[in-house]
């Protein structure tokens, strides 16, 4: 057993878990959806990014990609979630709320796309 | 640039981590602390907004405040903590980033990067020189004066940056790196395009072959020019094809044997590949007779050899001498009962060709106190020790780099030339004389510049259009000024190549066909006139016939007329 791939197949799945977390509920109720949730997935998601950075591998550059898709859809959830309510004051409306559920949905399947990697990685992995 | 960025991006893993931590640590524990209002009474906590922004300006040491109130006492208590953090996870990814910077492995990869940039972006021929010693440095100059372009691998960082510190025209990447590992060839623009040429001329002989063997092997086709110190290494590079090998003993070797054996055709080599616009150098004439080789080393054979060619006597003075040689004395030869032994007195010149310079001129000096009408052959191995020679004043002094630099130029600029040479030694000494006289009227007495014109749609256009229009050229064509067709041009046709067949001085009523090579000898702004008649077609036809033939289509056309 290896601890590096431990740290990195544990990051991967939290920050899909996460994701999924703020995802899950109906679609324009923002009780539904934690801010906090939103937050943790973001700090994940860019902890899974750098620990993907410097590889030289063809999956792990496809890796590094999907990771990056997700981060910048999560980043402009929150984006869209401090200018509804703080810049322009409209607030969480069922609109606003479920602009912010999909971008985040967004993420959610480019994470799902980077376990399906480790998988496949994992699998081909013979020794 | 890709392998620099994943080397900086694989380093600043940890900083990064540790900074995204600290930032989601203290931005968390400010959503939660709560805050007070105006009036003292308990506030909600920041939200994450607002604890973002604060952490944002916090950890960048930028400050602002407690925005948007002030805060609670907890609130300033975590503020604290935010602080240590935050503050010193940033300065350590900051130094992390300049250390990487910093870190030799890193600005060797970088320079690298930027050598490949710089090689990948030249649009014009180059020639990609491995080893910038003395004989590079001559050599780049004189390539960079006629504005061709080179790039330089060199082993020593020293050198490369003395390059980059040298007065050249155009810029000239040059890289610190094993000119022996293909990957390097290939970074330095084996695989390019427009490479025109390898040379390698480092002081090492096997660095040489495997440069002329990664060069054979993936680009076959590019003229490889090589220098080799040893006999053994010439005759590999020459077995697997590589074309011109120079092994700067030999030559001054064998040049030492033509000028003792014939004198002109030493001073017809001389004249022809020496530096434009100089005085002509006066004749050497070495005696026959007797003569002394000190040093039986690589310089010291090759004289031998070729000195035993031309039947002269030799005595061979050496610490450890050849048992294959008749005469030999043993001893230094920087005393002077070791030369009074060797028979100086009958001797009629002196090689001193040890690999040491001091030496050299001490046993040049004894021998000429000894001797003072003695013909002095010195062999200077440094460049810097230049000053000493001049003083002295040998009859010819032999430098192996500035030997090198001239054939290797010789060679990239008139391939032609060394041809010349060959079939002129071929012919007698009368011939040569016949040869320098014709020279000397021509130029005067300059050292003349020497060019070659390749007759084809390229180099020549104008030509190229009267041979396809079935006209015919004759070479005294090409001789006629352009201001005045019935006054010739200072200029001499030395030697015509055509396919395989080469003829010595051609006649002015030669016929030119496609794709010959001339080559010319005569003074600088000569060339320039020639060149006139070369790509101008309505100059060539008043060469040709006189007539001032209208240029325009349309004049044409109305002058076909006016004829019929």
């Amino acid at each position: 057993m290896n601890l590096e791939k431990v740290i990195f197949g544990f990051f991967i799945i939290l920050a899909m878990t996460l994701n999924f977390g703020f995802v899950i509920g109906e679609l324009d109720n923002p009780v539904h959806h934690d801010v906090y949730e939103l937050f943790f997935a973001i700090v994940v998601n860019l902890i899974a990014t750098v620990l993907k950075f410097g590889e030289r591998t063809q999956i792990g550059a496809i890796h590094l990609a999907s990771s990056l898709v997700a981060d910048l859809q999560l980043i402009a959830a929150a984006g869209v979630w401090a200018t509804a309510v703080y810049l322009t004051g409209t607030g969480l409306t069922p609109g606003v709320t479920a602009s912010i559920v999909s971008l985040a949905a967004g993420a959610l399947a480019a994470n799902v796309l980077s376990v399906i990697m480790l998988l496949v990685e994992t699998v081909m992995f013979r020794r | 640039m890709h392998s620099t960025l994943f080397l900086i991006l694989r380093r600043m893993r940890a900083p990064l981590i540790l900074l995204i931590l600290s930032y989601a640590v203290s931005i968390l524990a400010m959503t939660l602390i709560p805050g007070v209002d105006a009036n003292g009474r308990p506030a909600p906590p920041l939200d994450f907004f607002h604890a973002f922004y604060f952490v944002s300006y916090t950890a960048t040491t930028i400050g602002f405040g407690e925005i948007p109130m002030a805060f609670s006492d907890a609130q300033r208590a975590w503020t604290i903590v935010t602080i240590y953090l935050t503050v010193i996870v940033w300065l350590y990814s900051i130094g992390t980033i300049f250390g990487l910077l910093q870190d030799p492995a890193m600005q060797r990869a970088i320079r690298a990067n930027r050598f490949a940039a710089e090689v990948r972006r030249l649009r014009q021929p180059f020639y990609l020189i491995a080893g910038c010693g003395e004989t590079g440095v001559l050599l780049l100059h004189a390539l960079d004066s006629r504005n061709q372009q080179a790039v330089v691998l060199d082993i020593d960082r020293e050198r490369v940056g003395e390059l980059e510190l040298g007065q050249y025209q155009q810029d000239v990447p040059a890289l610190t790196a094993d000119a022996r590992l293909p990957e390097n060839l290939i970074a330095a623009g084996l695989h390019h395009p427009l490479c025109a040429g390898v040379i390698a001329l480092t002081n090492d002989d096997p660095v040489n072959l495997s440069v002329a063997v990664t060069t054979k092997l993936l680009r076959p086709e590019l003229p490889i020019l090589c220098r080799a110190d040893l006999l053994e290494t010439a005759d590999n590079m020459a077995s697997f094809g590589v074309e011109d090998v120079v092994n700067a003993f030999e030559t001054f070797g064998e040049h030492l044997g033509i000028a003792i054996n014939n004198p002109g055709h030493h001073l017809l080599y001389q004249w022809l590949t020496g530096v434009p616009g100089e005085p002509l150098a006066m004749p050497m004439e070495p005696p026959r007779g007797t003569w002394l080789v000190c040093g039986y080393g690589r310089f010291g054979k090759a004289v031998a050899r070729h000195l035993d060619k031309q039947g002269i006597q030799l005595v061979v003075v050496d610490e450890h001498p050849p048992s294959d040689h008749e005469r030999t004395v043993v001893g230094r030869g920087t005393e002077a009962h070791t030369l009074l032994e060797a028979g100086i007195e009958q001797a009629a010149g002196i090689v001193a060709g040890t690999a040491d310079d001091i030496n050299n001129l001490s046993i040049a000096m004894t021998a000429r106190q000894l001797k003072p009408d003695l013909f002095v052959v010195l062999r200077q191995n440094r460049h810097a020790n230049a000053a000493l020679f001049q003083r002295f004043a040998a009859q010819a002094t032999m430098q192996p780099s500035s030997i090198v630099a001239h054939e290797f130029l010789s060679l990239l600029t008139t391939p032609l030339l060394p041809r010349f040479f060959n079939l002129a030694l071929h012919q007698g000494d009368a011939w040569a004389d016949v040869a320098l006289s014709r020279i000397a009227a021509v130029v005067g007495d300059t050292v003349p510049e020497v060019w070659d014109r390749e007759l084809s749609k390229t180099e020549t256009l104008a030509i190229w259009q009267a041979l396809s229009e079935g006209r015919t050229l004759r070479l005294g064509d090409l001789l006629r000024s352009p201001s005045n067709r019935e006054e010739n041009l200072a200029c001499i046709p030395l030697l015509l190549k055509r396919g395989s067949e080469e003829i010595l001085v051609p006649d002015s009523d030669t016929p030119l066909l496609d794709g010959d090579r001339i080559l010319f000898c005569g003074e600088a702004h000569t060339r320039r006139q020639q060149a006139l008649g070369l790509h101008d077609y309505n100059t060539l036809n008043y060469l040709l016939t006189g007539n001032q033939a209208p240029g325009g289509l349309v004049w044409r056309k109305l002058a076909e007329r006016n004829k019929a």
